[in-house]
């Protein structure tokens, strides 16, 4: 270690150290000019180092006053240093910040928008309304045998409403094999695997021979739902469906029943709903189609309708988005075009 | 079915002033919904004007007018008013009364009308057409109202006259309430919804007796145990002229109900149809040999059918004949050889009923749906054909000026609807009304039905046109549709506790959630395939299910995989001018093994639980519909901005996105070089969770990007959902975390090229052991410093140790060990 050479105290010597030093610290104008002053006015060979230095050779009875002398001057300018340390050092911060500054408006992207489709997300929303009630989400195949779609829904093979829904069948021909019109096969299923009581929804694609425009599409998608238990009534069938229609809509949303006829539900009705915030104004819009299950579809699944009875009911899941959400055209939703989806982003 | 509310008004008090909207109203409560309006649309001034005389003027364009002097009133002062008209026909003669339109009146088109110059005259209105009134098709003339039998004077406002001013309602009748399919019917339930009175068309003729006339029904294979004919009324009507006009009113009535007016006697038969829902048939009655047999056809028998064609009967379709053979397909077609025409005289009327299926079966055999066939297939009220054949046998008396004959036939063996025991209380269990015994039995009558009580409640007859009441709740639908729907109360069931979503579900959104955020946008494609789809992925020899009446004939191939269709939705996006793409489908594939066979040969009938094995056979008729999840990109994964250059999207995405589903899914995702022939050859990779693929993810092949009009570089991928799902299931066991520090070291060693990185890893990892707890490729170098042939793999290793800070001395060894196995392996040697 290197021993500085000793400088006799006086206070003239001490001031000027101390006046060197400061004046030094002043001009330091960042910190590598700081880093520099340090090193020539409070390093090893500084004058202020080789005044404290002194201080081993000063006779006993000054060294109390002599040492106040030189440690005082040593402290002013230790706290002069760390002052012009913090000022440079937040100069330099505040320099470099405004370096790095960028225009936000300007970020570009890191990536594509994503998004899901609408339709996927609405029959997960209309599902959930059902799960929250206890209620189970059945699937079931797109390609079905006859039976399921038709017979066992009581639709006889030779009513004219087996003709009126427009049936895609699969080769070969007479092998009873077909795209299911609706989700009811599902229905089917579930009384056949699922047992008693059951409350079900079962969402899903369906297929009509319709061509493709703007109101019509040959693939679509529903969502249906059965409920058989003892003593379940056609008032319980409105209750359900009014409260799916306030969840989904609002408190204000109301519901209407109209007579009508499907050969697996008698009493058979159809299901409007009105909400006074609809966009187009408060009406009454066609919404599905609903009943107390056909005793004959309880029947064709094993169930003793003198036991047990209950309802099912179904809604278009397109036409559902396109009233709730404006969509004008039915191409928008099955064209795949990726605007479309995006607007929607993954929101349910 | 349209109702025109003239004719409706006629058997049911309308109120004075109920237009379209009202009747609408009334009708959608009992369940005929609303389809649409329809009227003549026309509106004043029309009149009758008298053809005082007229010019021909032949024109420079070789068409030759009339200029017509037509009075069309009297003014006040007593005097003619008469106009000048021009007028392109010339099918009338002075003296004609005809229909002017005057100018301020408006015809269908809409086509107003005012005085207007033309030909060099100024012509002050127009002489009207069939056409152009909304009376049918006649386009040929004008109308001489003589035609129609009608002399009324100059003047009459002829909107009245001819019924103009009518509208119909068109409601939509559901297939049970076949008996809505008339104003018999609608008037019905239109009084049942308003309360209004009712007057039964049926009931409102006096029905004469006819005899005489030979009429045989012999089914000797009756369809589904029910014989084809049940009822066959037959009346004859002599001395009549089928040429004359049928009545401006009746034209006009059929024409807003739908129908075409084509000759008084088939007017006539159309007319009576629409009013009593009874399908009517008339013959020649010299051109009938002998009496009529209703019977199946034979073997090879044939017909020449009123439309000229001749059809091969099938042994199923019920015919009438006479001695000569088949005359008419019954409640489907009439025969050309006992057509009535203009020279007829004495017409033999039918009003018969017949089995619906039997007829629906024969109309969609020969695909012959008429307003007759649709009627019988959906139940026509058997009692209802004596007073139809009544009723034409009046009008053509009235209209064609023959009289009744007492030959006809009678033979009425329609059986009385089965009695149906409707429990007291059996209505409010069903449709949790209170209804008070009243309002059960008031409704029942009110819709026809016959009621007696029997022990603790009754035994309904339904009314001969409601065969579509069956069962009591057929009866507790027509309580509560009768008393209203409104009456229904809410009450929420309780379903006993759910389990929620399946795993399937909540991994298919998760799924769907991750790529979504992921930036990939999910579409919804069609299943549809064609030939050239199907190969693309699965080959031209993939066994497929095809559509049997697909609307693309193209495409009616099930897809056997979501690729080809993504394919085509990027196509379409980059044509609307959205370059950069990622899309995604989650969705059912359809894949019939190769060689096995589809389909069962019969479905069991009626309605009880098919055995076991039954519905065994019926579960293996159908091909396994997995679910697969596939993704697409195109064009930039990251788009150009400032200070951002565009990074084109490829392979590297679509096995992002891999293992992104493979997340959702619960599984890690093993990868390794694959190939299939329609990727490109050095970016395909396969898929894999332990041993077992999953799936595929690569490039398509530049030259089939190409020539689906998409550029070179098309990152695709596909997934088999259901095997991640299987393959994901079970709870994981979460692995305590070490707090120890880890040692980090990276390790660089040499290869031959073509071993690729992912095995290298995979054997680091492997002889490193346990202490090694993340392992990363992070450079490939090739070049100088290293022999020909070779390559440098470097890797970033992460080692820790569970239960206590290692030594570099530790992690050194550990790795040490990692490139031993791949220098055994593979050859590997650490890189000087």
């Amino acid at each position: 270690m290197l021993v500085p050479d000793s400088l006799p105290i006086t206070d003239d010597a001490v001031a000027s150290a101390v006046d060197a030093a400061l004046d030094a610290i002043d001009a330091a104008g960042d910190t590598a000019a700081l880093k520099a002053a340090r090193s020539a006015h409070a390093g090893e060979q500084s004058a202020l180092a080789r005044l404290n230095a002194s201080l081993r050779d000063v006779p006993a009875e000054q060294k109390a006053a002599l040492g106040k002398l030189v440690g005082q001057a040593r402290g002013r300018v230790q706290q002069a240093f760390a002052a012009r340390e913090a000022t440079l050092a937040a100069e330099e911060e505040t320099r470099a910040l405004a370096a790095e500054a960028i225009d936000v408006t300007a970020i570009a992207p890191l990536g594509l928008r994503g998004g899901r489709h609408p339709l996927t997300t609405l029959m997960e929303q209309m599902s959930d309304i059902f799960v929250a009630m206890g209620w189970e989400v059945a699937e079931g195949p797109e390609l079905e045998n006859e039976w399921y779609n038709f017979d066992a829904l009581n639709f006889d093979p030779d009513h004219p409403a087996r003709a009126m829904q427009d049936t895609f069948f699969v080769e070969p021909e007479d092998a009873h094999l077909l795209m299911r019109t609706h989700t009811s096969p599902v229905q089917v299923r579930a009384l056949l695997e699922r047992g008693l009581p059951l409350y079900v929804v079962a969402p899903g694609r369906v297929f009509r021979t319709d061509e493709l425009d703007a109101t019509h599409t040959p693939v679509f998608h529903q969502i249906e739902g059965i409920a058989i238990d003892k003593g379940l009534t056609m008032a319980h069938l409105r209750g359900t469906l009014e409260h799916m229609a306030r969840t989904m809509f609002g408190e204000g949303a109301r519901i209407r029943l109209r007579p009508s006829y499907f050969p697996f539900t008698e009493p058979s009705a159809e299901l409007d709903v009105w909400h006074p915030t609809f966009r187009g104004g408060a009406r009454w819009i066609e919404w599905g189609g609903c009943g107390m299950v056909n005793p004959n579809v309880l029947r064709a699944a094993g169930v003793d309708p003198e036991v047990y009875q209950g309802f099912a009911f179904g809604m278009g899941i397109e036409r559902t988005l396109m009233f709730r959400n404006e969509v004008h055209d039915m191409r928008d939703m099955v064209e795949g075009d990726v605007r479309f989806t995006q607007q929607f982003g993954v929101s349910a | 079915m349209r109702i025109p509310l003239s004719w409706l008004r006629e058997w049911a008090d309308l109120p004075e002033g109920a237009d379209a909207d009202y009747v609408h109203a009334a009708l959608v409560k009992v369940g005929l919904e609303e389809e649409a309006v329809h009227g003549t649309a026309i509106s004043g001034p029309v009149v009758v004007g008298e053809v005082l005389e007229y010019v021909d003027e032949p024109q420079k364009n070789g068409k030759t007018i009339r200029w017509c002097q037509v009075r069309t009133g009297t003014t006040e002062s007593g005097e003619s008013e008469v106009r000048g008209i021009v007028c392109g026909a010339h099918n009338f003669h002075v003296g004609d009364k005809v229909v002017v339109a005057l100018p301020g009146a408006e015809l269908p088109g809409p086509f107003p009308i005012s005085a207007r110059k033309t030909y060099g005259h100024v012509s002050d209105g127009m002489i009207a057409s069939a056409r152009e009134l909304g009376l049918g098709d006649e386009h040929d003339g004008i109308v001489r109202l003589v035609t129609l039998g009608l002399d009324p004077e100059p003047g009459t406002d002829a909107i009245a006259l001819l019924g103009l001013d009518d509208v119909a309602v068109e409601v939509n009748v559901t297939p049970d309430r076949g008996y809505t399919l008339s104003i018999r019917g609608i008037a019905r339930e239109y009084s049942h919804a308003t309360g209004a009175v009712f007057r039964d068309p049926a009931k409102a003729f006096e029905v004469g007796e006819a005899d005489g006339f030979s009429v045989e029904v012999k089914d000797h294979s009756p369809i589904r145990g029910r014989r084809g004919c049940d009822v066959f009324v037959t009346r004859v009507v002599r001395d009549i002229d089928p040429t004359r006009p049928t009545p401006g009113w009746m034209v006009a009535r059929l024409a807003l109900a739908g129908i075409r007016s084509i000759s008084l006697p088939v007017d006539i038969a159309n007319y009576v149809m629409l009013e009593l829902g009874q399908p009517i048939h008339a013959y020649d009655l010299e051109k009938v040999a002998g009496g009529i047999t209703v019977r199946r056809a034979v073997v090879g028998e044939t017909l020449v059918t009123l439309d000229d064609q001749t059809r091969t009967l099938d042994t199923e379709d019920l015919l009438i004949t006479d001695v000569s053979g088949p005359i008419g397909l019954a409640g489907v077609m009439g025969g050309a050889s006992t057509e009535v025409s203009d020279s007829t005289t004495d017409v033999l009327i039918e009003a018969a009923n017949f089995d619906p299926v039997s007829i629906s079966r024969t109309a969609r055999r020969h695909k012959l749906p008429s307003e007759a066939s649709k009627r019988f297939a959906r139940g026509v009220d058997p009692l209802v054909a004596a007073p139809a054949a009544q009723r034409v046998a009046d009008l053509l008396v009235e209209h064609a000026g023959g009289t009744i004959d007492s030959l006809g036939s009678e033979w009425i063996e329609a059986k009385r609807p089965a009695e149906i025991a409707l429990p007291d209380g059996y209505v409010d269990s069903l449709i949790g009304v209170d209804y008070s015994l009243d309002e059960v039995t008031d409704s029942l009558s009110a819709i026809g039905c016959q009621i007696r009580l029997e022990g603790d409640g009754w035994m309904v007859e339904p009314p001969s046109w409601r065969p579509d009441l069956v069962d009591a709740p057929s009866l507790a639908e027509e309580v509560a549709r009768i008393v209203g729907y409104d009456r229904i109360p809410a009450a929420l069931p309780v379903a006993p506790p759910g389990r929620g979503l399946t795993r399937s579900q909540r991994v298919r959104r998760a799924i769907g959630a991750s790529l979504a955020a992921a930036g990939l946008s999910e579409v919804l494609n069609y299943p549809f395939s064609t030939a050239e789809q199907i190969a693309m992925i699965d080959g031209e020899d993939a066994a497929t299910m095809r559509l049997a009446n697909a609307l693309d004939a193209e495409a009616a191939h099930l897809r056997r995989s979501l690729i080809p269709a993504l394919v085509a939705t990027a196509h379409r996006n980059r044509s609307r001018g959205l370059s950069d793409l990622a899309i995604f489908e989650i969705g059912r594939v359809f894949r019939p093994e190769a060689g096995a066979s589809y389909g069962v040969d019969a479905v069991p009938f009626g309605s009880a639980r098919p055995s076991d094995d039954v519905l065994a056979d019926l579960d293996a008729s159908i091909p396994p519909q997995p679910w697969r999840v596939a993704a697409l990109v195109v064009g930039d994964r990251r788009p150009r901005g400032i200070g951002q250059p565009a990074e084109p999207a490829g392979i590297a995405d679509v096995i992002a996105a891999a293992h992104l589903v493979a997340n959702a899914a619960g599984v890690a995702l093993d990868v390794r070089q694959g190939n299939h022939d329609a990727l490109h050859p050095g970016r395909t990779a396969e898929l894999l969770v332990g041993d077992r693929v999953v799936g595929l993810a690569g490039e398509l092949l530049p030259r089939l990007a190409l020539e689906n009009d998409l550029p070179r570089r098309v990152g695709v991928l596909e997934l088999d959902l259901d095997a991640l799902i299987e393959l994901g299931e079970g709870d994981l066991v979460a692995e305590s975390l070490s707090a120890y520090p880890a040692a980090t070291q990276d390790l660089s060693l040499v290869v031959p090229v073509d071993v690729p990185a992912g095995d290298v890893r995979a054997a680091v990892i492997e002889g490193a052991g346990e202490l090694l707890e993340a392992a990363t490729l992070i450079d490939d170098y090739r070049g100088d410093g290293l022999e020909a042939g070779t390559k440098s793999i470097t890797l970033a290793l992460r080692f820790r140790a569970a239960d206590r800070t290692l030594t570099q001395a530790e992690a050194t060894e550990a790795k040490m060990a990692g490139l031993a196995v791949a220098a055994e392996r593979f050859g590997a040697s650490l890189r000087a």
